[in-house]
């Protein structure tokens, strides 16, 4: 560490004093979230021992020319509690030196990638997550001719502050047919192939693991007037946990196939989708947990961001589920009857997310039973969301937006529960969000929400019934923002849990710093980003969040 | 160590005062045809470009782009500049930001960053967070956030760079 620190130094310093023009820059982030707690035992809130608990990440990049360095320190002192505790103290987890010349890009240390969808590969992070799987390796990137575009790599990927023990390497190909023909029209075609494969020794002594385990997947992207239609398929190969204990194991294949078509022209715009998967959690080592996997298969629904619509939210069954999901965004015209003076914009969304037929190849594989291919259980429902925004300026001053959602939310599968605990709570969501602007640069905006539940009479617990919240927040741009919040959980079945969970933040933003200081209850729950999905336990305390850019 | 470690972010940020203006990074993102657009090929002829990054799924970018898009024509009469969105979305909602677009009919250039990978090297970690660039592009303002009103201390940074 000490070396490679020292490295970076010699490389900023020649840079800079052998530079005849200065045309290199610096910049980064920095962010840091603090939170203290207290015990409060009505909400299920422990505090820490630490009392106070403290995140920070600081990103660097230099660049110069087509020369570029970059690191970001982590600290963690020790990590959030809504944070695994693996995550813990301080380090260097990410560097990298990326040099491009003459169409190739090298990258030394860690980096992302992502191929096609993310069905075999995708390296990210999301801090709120708190995913880092950063790939520590070489990786290229190559455009030898035309519409022809390489990607490879090889490296071992991170969780939390260490890396995998399995090798992870792969290649990509991208070819855009219009480039490479030098084809001008208003289409477009490109196709995708890409293979990704794991090392990893055996030294299992009851059973043959294979070594190599590779996945594939192959896409096609075809775009022509206003219409964009993809198709991805994944296959991975068997990759068997291996175990000690268990007399057999597993030696199911994996399976994706994705699509999309849209359509769009000015007014109106159509987007289905669907998905289906089967067994599809590619892990950097074999036997091991959800952290460690390094492809993603995006969520089909659609990510809410207010609060109750979220309160059920759905996540991807990467082990198998077949869903579908439908988009219509259109727009009222100025003038018309009911678009009124300014437009109106709708948003109708619906998706449905069920099992695969004999559910997943990974639990039926020792007896032999396979999902058909592309075949789902509609009498599994995992998830269903049918929902309606509108949104209209009304005058030169207020702003309204209106959604009503209904969901079907099967507990039991999307939270891990034991079959029959809970199973599926049905609900119905209204939001009414309206913001009012009094003079230049002052706006308040009030926020109210309604969900109403219901439990799974064949359920043997109920759930939390159901809720109400009402957000109010006023602006002063370009510096201020108070807001303050109520959520109250007026139906919960059990008398005692009838809470309200109060939450008050005040903020200040000043160019690219931004300061905020909040206070308040936050209940235990899922919190997705993405479709990605973690479990937060109950909170109670202070919190006071930095991020800055520079 | 440490010691090492505290010298080179020392470093970097006194370096922040020797070095030029921060310039856009080599890095590629995509058009809405699936073409890759390096992102230093962005082009406004010496005139201003706003750099705003959003997501379909983030209420104050649509609300800040939908409030300068009414006022979208008279900007570039005014000022001559140029708005460029680059969405977040990743493979998720990727699919929805072209209906999207076109029902609302902007007309701003639009790119596609799914992995992040130009929101990263720009130190973009919450959305919106707008870039104001001069006529050599380089960065010369950057917001984070948007709060109703934000659009008229844009358009001032804007017109200061025209005057």
């Amino acid at each position: 560490m000490k070396f490679k620190n020292f490295l970076y130094i010699i490389f900023l310093t020649t840079y800079y004093s052998f530079s005849q023009e200065n045309n290199s820059s610096i910049n980064g982030d920095f962010i840091n979230n603090f939170q203290s707690y207290n015990d409060d035992p009505l909400i299920g809130a422990i505090a820490p021992e630490e009392k106070v608990l403290n995140n920070a990440y600081l990103n660097v990049i230099y660049t110069k020319n087509n020369f570029s360095i970059g690191l970001r320190y982590e600290s963690y002192l020790n990590a959030l509690m809504d944070f695994d505790s693996e995550f813990q103290g301080n380090g260097i987890p990410y560097r990298y030196i990326t040099y491009t010349a003459d169409g190739l890009e090298v990258t030394a240390g860690n980096y992302y990638e992502q191929f096609g969808s993310g069905l075999i590969l995708r390296t990210y992070e999301d801090k709120g997550l708190g995913i880092d799987n950063a790939m520590d390796g070489i990786k290229l990137r190559l455009n030898p001719i035309s519409g022809v575009y390489l990607k490879s790599f090889i490296g071992r990927s991170r969780t939390y502050f260490n890396y995998s023990e399995g090798i992870i390497r792969g290649v990509d190909m991208e070819m855009d047919i219009n480039e490479m023909l030098r084809i001008e029209n208003n289409g477009s075609y490109i196709f995708g192939s890409s293979i990704v494969s794991r090392f990893q020794e055996d030294n299992n002594p009851k059973f043959n693991l294979p070594q190599n385990v590779a996945a594939f997947s192959n896409r096609l992207n075809i775009m022509h007037s206003g219409f964009n239609y993809y198709i991805e398929y994944a296959y991975k190969f068997n990759d068997p946990v291996g175990s000690f204990s268990l007399e057999s194991n597993n030696y199911a294949p994996g399976k994706a196939l994705l699509s999309n078509l849209s359509y769009s022209k000015k007014g109106i715009g159509i987007n289905i989708e669907s998905h289906w998967i089967d067994h599809m959690e590619f892990r950097s080592e074999r036997a091991k947990e959800k952290e460690f996997i390094i492809n993603y298969i995006p969520t089909i629904s659609k990510q809410h961001t207010y609060t109750l619509l979220a309160l059920y939210p759905a996540s991807t069954q990467m082990e198998g589920e077949f869903g579908v999901q439908a988009d219509i965004f259109y727009k009222l015209k100025k003038g018309s009857l009911l678009g009124g003076k300014y437009g109106t914009k709708i948003n109708i969304n619906f998706s449905k997310i069920n099992a695969i037929k004999n559910g997943t190849s990974f639990l039926n594989d020792s007896l032999n039973i396979r999902s058909p291919f592309l075949s789902y259980d509609n009498d599994k429902l995992y998830f269903t969301d049918f929902n309606i925004e509108i949104n209209k300026k009304l005058d030169k001053k207020t702003k309204i937006n209106f959604i009503v959602s209904n969901q079907k939310y099967n507990k039991d599968i999307l939270e891990g529960k034991t079959p029959g605990e809970y199973g599926t709570i049905q609900s119905t969501i209204g939001v009414v969000d309206i913001s009012y602007k009094i003079k230049k640069g002052h706006t308040i905006r009030i926020e109210s929400q309604a969900l109403r539940s219901k439990p799974d009479p064949n359920a043997t617990k109920k759930g939390d019934g159901h809720w109400v919240m009402l957000l109010s927040e006023y602006t002063i741009s370009p510096n201020w923002f108070f807001s303050i919040q109520d959520m109250y959980n007026f139906g919960n079945y059990d008398q005692t849990q009838r809470l309200h969970y109060i939450n008050a933040t005040f903020g200040y933003i000043i160019g690219s710093n931004r300061f905020e200081i909040g206070y308040g209850k936050k209940r235990a729950g899922i919190f997705c980003v993405g479709g990605v999905c973690k479990e937060v336990p109950a909170s109670n305390g202070l919190n006071i969040n930095i991020s800055s850019s520079f | 160590m440490k010691r090492y470690l505290l010298f080179t972010i020392l470093f970097f940020f006194l370096s922040q005062y020797i070095f030029s203006q921060e310039k856009l990074p080599n890095i590629s993102v995509k058009n809405l045809n699936g073409k890759k657009v390096n992102i230093q090929d962005i082009n406004n002829e010496g005139s201003p470009i706003v750099l705003n990054f959003w997501a379909t799924w983030c209420k104050p970018c649509k609300l800040e782009l939908n409030t300068i898009a009414e006022d979208y024509e008279d900007w570039q009469d005014e000022t001559g500049v140029k708005i460029i969105a680059v969405s977040i979305d990743d493979s998720r909602s990727m699919s929805k930001v072209a209906p999207y677009i076109n029902s609302v009919g902007w007309d701003y250039e639009i790119y596609l960053d799914p992995n992040r990978d130009l929101a990263r090297s720009l130190g973009v970690s919450t959305v919106p967070h707008t870039f104001l660039l001069n006529e050599k592009k380089e960065i010369v303002w950057e917001h984070r956030g948007y709060i109703p009103g934000d659009e008229h201390k844009l358009l001032e940074k804007i017109e200061s760079l025209v005057k």
